[in-house]
Parts: structure tokens; C-alpha cells; sequence
């Protein structure tokens, strides 16, 4: 398996002021959201990220890509990206007017969360591709729009909906609109922030599948964050499962859903209702810690069933079970 | 009027205007008919957004008048209520909203927001039968009074918020719940405590409820009966696990087949046709899922299905007509 990239002991997250607080408190905050994270991409293959609402899945695909803004700050770490013959692009390290030119859209494509809603109201869709087309391949308007129109065809965009504004549009079609344009310059890389978690469970599979054999045909990496573990179930091939801002499994998908270790991975898997099957099912007690002051030792023991003495102690470090598996947990260690 | 039925829903259609003054009438209901017997069980209303399945809860509701037909509970036409019939209702039915953060006023104290129910559904004068009747329902939902005194409403996470919400619910005692899409904004290891809760509720307490959802699977795993609609129509209802795996109408199976779960994913990643124009479809004068329905012929397309009986289902679909 080729890497494409490659993050190493990622710690970022949020400096918050709290100007209105009162004086005996630090009037400045630090959400603690990625902590301690490395990964390892391929080429070929869709990588889940899954977790819940605040597990910093977000953060860490905005790492990903570079795109590093205030309040958001990289504590620790580097992102780099490979490519054969070349030396390796240090994402972490380079300034956002060298992300647009060298690395966005043509080698890391990022679709971010509502992405349906980014496209220019007083503008057609075949204009959005037209102008992707002048700003990146420097083409004039004439040869633009024969390009883009062939283009977009190919992506099973139907002509109706090229020469449509985006709110004549289904939240499909502008779904499937938007992940043709973050394709367009064939990147290596494609981050699909809960790319369709606005859908409905029709349109969602018609987008997803669409996304899945875009990454197909292309031969390149998808990294797929979605909170929903059915999704994860039937696209992904392998999956890392985020609890608090720190990654505590991660290894190939049909394994993780045949037999998980993590208690927290576990409970996710198991809190998931299937049709045709009524047994009793039971959710996760207590509620996720608050990332300004994360609790010690391992980040899940206040909610686990199986937490120990060492558990409050001590952070369990993510350590290979077999078959590429990881998983963060005292019981395995 | 027949008794034994809590709520009946005759024929109840709701025309929205659209286009340039709104001109252009569309049903967003379209004479949907509904019977609940009275017992406690567990109705569903499923279906993609832009069914009316939310226009539908808020005319059960009494929040919307009905364009043609008439909502009755124990048979009494709810739209035409006298005053004091009106705060009886109240009592009767509650609702559950999706969003808990929207739910409660972020600047007022969410105990506040408990005891004002508690004294306009109930009539309680005394502060301290009322903070009795609060602590009770908080009790309930394994909270208590002492969590949530003083509190504003960012201070809970939207799975608490919606416990209180269903607290909040269960003051005057009801017998019957709508609760639209109430686990939808909450994270998923967490959704079913709450639906248990509904579980719980229904069984202990003999309250029924109509829960509408977009999610198949905590459906199916919920409810007793379940009705699927479609663009403003009821296209199949029955018992639940007839429904949705036996599932006839082609509109139910396409839905079904969508659902991304856990070893499905050879059946789930082959390829599916979306639905065009939304606007279009609701104003198909014959199935109005005729236009993507892969088994679809001429009379589809020219006459609305009436409701045909299959195992013990009812389908609106010309498949299943003279069987």
C-alpha cells in the first residue's frame, strides 16, 4: 500500500477569551480537541472517521487540510503529504496563500459539513465549474465552458441541472454538484465532512455512492467523517473512532464491526438499532467530558463500564492488537 | 361516532400556497386518514423530509387547521374545541419538539419553564404542590429537582434538555404524546436511552404515542404501528415489522434498501435512482411516485392509488390492485 499521508502526534484545538468572566477565573480558555493523534492514509482507500457530536473530528480534518485559523491553533505535530518522485509537502508548515496555490483543490480536496449550501446563489452551476476552470487551469472563458459542460457530464450531471441556479436544485443534485467541483483537478486527497448528513436516506445513498465511485474511478484516498456508524458500516474500509479529541480504535471496518474492543466502540455499535431485530437495545450513561478541563488517565473511564484503577491514572496509549488493529484501552494492554 | 378509537384523523388534507403570491396550490397533506385505537401503543409516521409528516403532527396537534377533513380525539372534533375543552385537550395531549435547545428560552431558568406548565396545564395555585408535581415527572426521566434548580438551559446537553422536555410533557398527565423527530439531534450512543424512555412510558404508564421520524431503524424498533408517507400521502401502513420487512409498496423497499446498515453493504453500494423535482411530484395528478417508481405503468401515472389491503397492510399502489 502507497501512503499518501501521514500525521504525526497532531495537538491542536481552541484558545478562547472570556473577556466577561469574572476576574477570580483565567479570563483566557484552552479546548483541548485533538490530542495526540497520528494517521496513516493510503492510496486507494475511503477512511472512515467516526465519533460524536464535539469528538473533534472536524478539528482534526481541518489539520488535515492546513486549514489552521484563529481560534484554532496547532500546538504539536506535522501533516505531510507524499507523492512519488517528489519530496514530501509539509502541510503543517506552510502559510494559507501557498495551501491555495500548491496543495487546495489540486492535491487535498476538502467538502466541508452543509457543503450544499456553499454554492453562489446568483451564480450557474456550470459557472462555478467555468470559474474552478479559469482561476486553477488558467483557461479563457470560450474553452472553459465546453470543458466544463463535458466535465460535469461525465460526472452524471444532468444538462438541466449545469445550466440551473443552485436553488432550483434538489439538496442531491447540489450535493452531487459540489463533490464534482471539489474533484475537478483530480486530487490525491479528498476530506468529505458529514457529506450527507442533510439528506435524506435516499438522496444521502445516491450522493454517497457517487462519492464512493468517483474515489473508485480516480484510484485516490477518500476520508469520510460522519458521526453515523451505518454509513461508516457500508462504505468505509477502515475506520478510526474518536472519543474526546483522541483516536481509541482504528483498524479495517468489517473487523471493527465483527468484533470491537474498545468498550466506547462497543457501545456505539451496539446502541445501533437494526431493522429485524427488536432486542432491547441500551445507550451510553453520563455525557461526554468537557474538553477544557478533559478528565485523567483515559478519557472514557467516567462513563465505561469496565474502568479500573489504572484507568483514572494513567492515558492508555493506541497500541497494535493484530491485523492493523489499534485500540486505546487498559484492558488490552 | 365509533368510541373506541382515541384519535381518528378523517380525510385531512393541508393546501399551502407557492409560487408568485401563492398562486400555485400544493397539498402538503394530502386526505390522509388515520385511526388509533385506544390502547397504549406506539404509531409512526415516517418518511424523507418534505413528506408533511411534521404538518401532519402539528394538525393532530391543534397548531394547524386543516384544509379539508377533521382531526377528532375520544370524538371530539379538536379544531372546534370550546375554551374549556381547549385546556382538557392540553392535558391530554402533549407534544415532544426536535430541537431541545430551541425548545426552552436560553434566558430563563429552565425549572421556571417546568413550573409555568405545571401551573397553566393544571391549575395549581400552591408553589408547593407544584414543585411536588415538577420533582415527580424529573424523577421520571432520572433527574432530579436539585439538578436542575437555577439552571439555564446551556448549561445541559441537548440529550438532558430533551429528558426535561419529556418531563416537562408528562406534568398533566397525558394519554397521548406526539413527538416529532425527538432523537434526531441527539448523538447516537445516547438516542436510545431516550426511545426507551418512550418504551418505558408506554408500558408503565399506558401513554400512546405518535412518533414521527425520518430513521427506519429506531422506528422499527419502537413501534407497534407505522405509516409511510410520501409527498403528502400515506403510502403504506400497517404493524411495523409487516411494513417494513415485508414492505410492498416499491416506495417502502427503495426507502428500506437506503438504509445504511451494518452488513448490507454489497446491496446498499448498487446503484438507485433520485427523486427530480420535489414540486412536480406533489402535483402529479396520478401516484406521485410514479415518476421514479421502477415498476411503473400508464395508469400510475394518470389516476391517485386508492389504499388496497395485502396481508393485513394497507398500500396505496396500483401493484396490488384486485389481490
Amino acid at each position: 500500500m502507497e501512503l499518501i499521508l501521514k500525521a504525526r502526534d497532531l495537538e491542536g484545538g481552541y484558545t478562547l477569551q472570556f473577556p466577561f468572566q469574572g476576574s477570580t477565573q483565567a479570563s483566557q480558555e484552552y479546548i483541548d480537541a485533538v490530542s495526540n493523534v497520528s494517521i496513516e492514509l493510503y492510496r486507494d482507500e475511503v477512511f472512515g472517521i467516526a465519533g460524536e457530536s464535539g469528538c473533534g473530528k472536524t478539528t482534526l480534518i481541518k489539520i488535515l487540510y492546513g486549514y489552521i485559523n484563529p481560534p484554532l491553533t496547532l500546538k504539536q505535530g506535522s501533516v505531510e503529504l507524499y507523492a512519488e518522485g517528489e519530496k514530501p509537502i509539509e502541510i503543517s508548515s506552510l502559510g494559507l496563500e501557498e495551501h491555495q496555490r500548491r496543495v487546495w483543490w489540486k492535491r487535498i480536496s476538502y467538502i466541508p459539513q452543509a457543503s450544499m449550501n456553499i454554492l453562489n446563489p446568483t451564480m450557474r452551476i456550470r459557472d462555478h465549474f467555468a470559474e474552478m476552470l479559469k482561476i486553477h487551469m488558467g483557461m479563457g472563458k470560450e474553452e472553459a465552458y465546453p470543458k466544463a459542460q463535458e466535465y460535469a457530464e461525465s460526472m452524471g450531471l444532468p444538462r438541466d441541472a449545469l445550466r440551473a441556479f443552485p436553488h432550483q436544485l434538489s439538496g442531491g443534485m447540489r450535493q452531487r454538484a459540489v463533490i464534482a467541483m471539489a474533484v475537478l483537478l483530480k486530487p490525491e486527497l479528498v476530506l468529505a465532512d458529514e457529506p450527507s448528513s442533510a439528506l435524506d436516506v435516499i438522496t444521502q445513498r445516491t450522493a454517497l455512492t457517487f462519492l464512493k465511485d468517483v474515489q473508485r474511478g480516480l484510484g485516490n484516498t477518500l476520508v469520510l467523517v460522519t458521526h453515523d456508524m451505518g454509513i461508516q458500516a457500508v462504505l468505509t474500509d477502515r475506520i478510526a473512532i474518536m472519543y474526546a479529541g483522541k483516536i481509541i480504535e482504528i483498524g479495517e471496518t468489517a473487523g471493527i464491526f465483527e468484533k470491537p474492543l474498545h468498550p466506547y466502540t462497543r457501545a456505539l455499535i451496539d446502541s445501533l438499532p437494526r431493522l429485524g431485530d427488536k432486542s432491547q437495545r441500551t445507550g451510553l450513561g453520563g455525557q461526554p467530558p468537557d474538553l477544557r478541563r478533559p478528565p485523567a488517565g483515559c478519557r472514557f473511564h467516567p462513563r465505561c463500564a469496565y474502568s479500573m484503577d489504572v484507568c483514572n491514572r494513567e492515558d492508555p496509549q493506541l497500541l497494535e492488537k493484530r491485523d492493523g488493529r489499534h485500540v486505546a484501552c487498559w484492558l488490552y494492554a | 361516532m365509533d368510541t373506541k378509537f382515541l384519535l381518528q384523523v378523517e380525510k385531512v388534507s393541508k393546501v399551502f400556497g407557492y409560487g408568485f403570491l401563492g398562486r400555485i396550490k400544493f397539498r402538503a397533506v394530502d386526505s390522509v386518514s388515520l385511526y388509533k385505537e385506544d390502547e397504549p401503543k406506539i404509531l409512526t409516521i415516517a418518511g424523507e423530509s418534505g413528506c408533511g409528516k411534521t404538518t401532519l403532527a402539528r394538525i393532530i396537534l391543534g397548531f394547524l387547521e386543516p384544509s379539508e377533513g377533521a382531526v377528532m380525539y375520544k370524538s371530539r372534533d379538536i379544531h372546534r374545541l370550546k375554551p374549556k375543552e381547549r385546556l382538557w385537550f392540553r392535558r391530554e395531549v402533549q407534544a415532544i419538539f426536535q430541537d431541545p435547545y430551541e425548545t426552552f428560552n436560553p434566558m430563563r431558568k429552565v425549572d421556571a419553564y417546568l413550573y409555568e406548565a405545571a401551573k397553566n396545564l393544571l391549575e395549581l395555585k400552591n408553589p408547593g404542590e407544584a414543585s411536588e408535581c415538577v420533582g415527580e415527572g424529573l424523577e421520571f426521566m432520572g433527574l432530579s429537582l436539585k439538578d436542575v434548580e437555577g439552571k439555564h438551559p446551556s448549561e445541559f446537553s441537548g440529550g438532558q434538555l430533551q429528558r426535561m422536555s419529556i418531563a416537562r410533557a408528562l406534568l398533566p398527565k397525558p394519554r397521548l404524546i406526539v413527538a416529532d423527530e425527538p432523537v434526531s439531534m441527539i448523538d447516537a450512543s445516547m438516542r436510545m436511552n431516550i426511545i426507551n424512555i418512550f418504551k418505558e412510558l408506554r408500558e408503565k404508564l399506558g401513554i400512546s404515542f405518535i412518533y414521527i421520524t425520518h430513521d427506519l431503524a429506531t422506528a422499527f424498533y419502537v413501534s407497534n404501528d407505522i405509516g409511510i408517507m410520501y409527498r403528502g400521502s400515506m403510502v403504506e401502513e400497517g404493524p411495523a415489522e409487516k411494513v417494513l420487512l415485508e414492505r410492498h409498496h416499491p416506495y417502502t423497499k427503495a426507502l428500506v434498501t437506503s438504509l445504511p446498515q451494518p452488513g448490507k453493504r454489497v446491496e446498499w453500494l448498487k446503484r438507485t435512482r433520485a427523486s427530480g423535482m420535489e414540486i412536480k411530484e406533489f402535483l402529479a395528478p396520478g401516484c406521485k411516485y410514479a415518476n421514479i417508481c421502477p415498476q411503473n405503468f400508464e395508469k400510475c401515472m394518470k389516476e391517485r392509488p386508492p389504499m388496497f389491503t395485502v396481508k393485513g397492510v394497507k398500500v396505496a399502489c396500483w401493484l396490488y390492485e384486485g389481490q
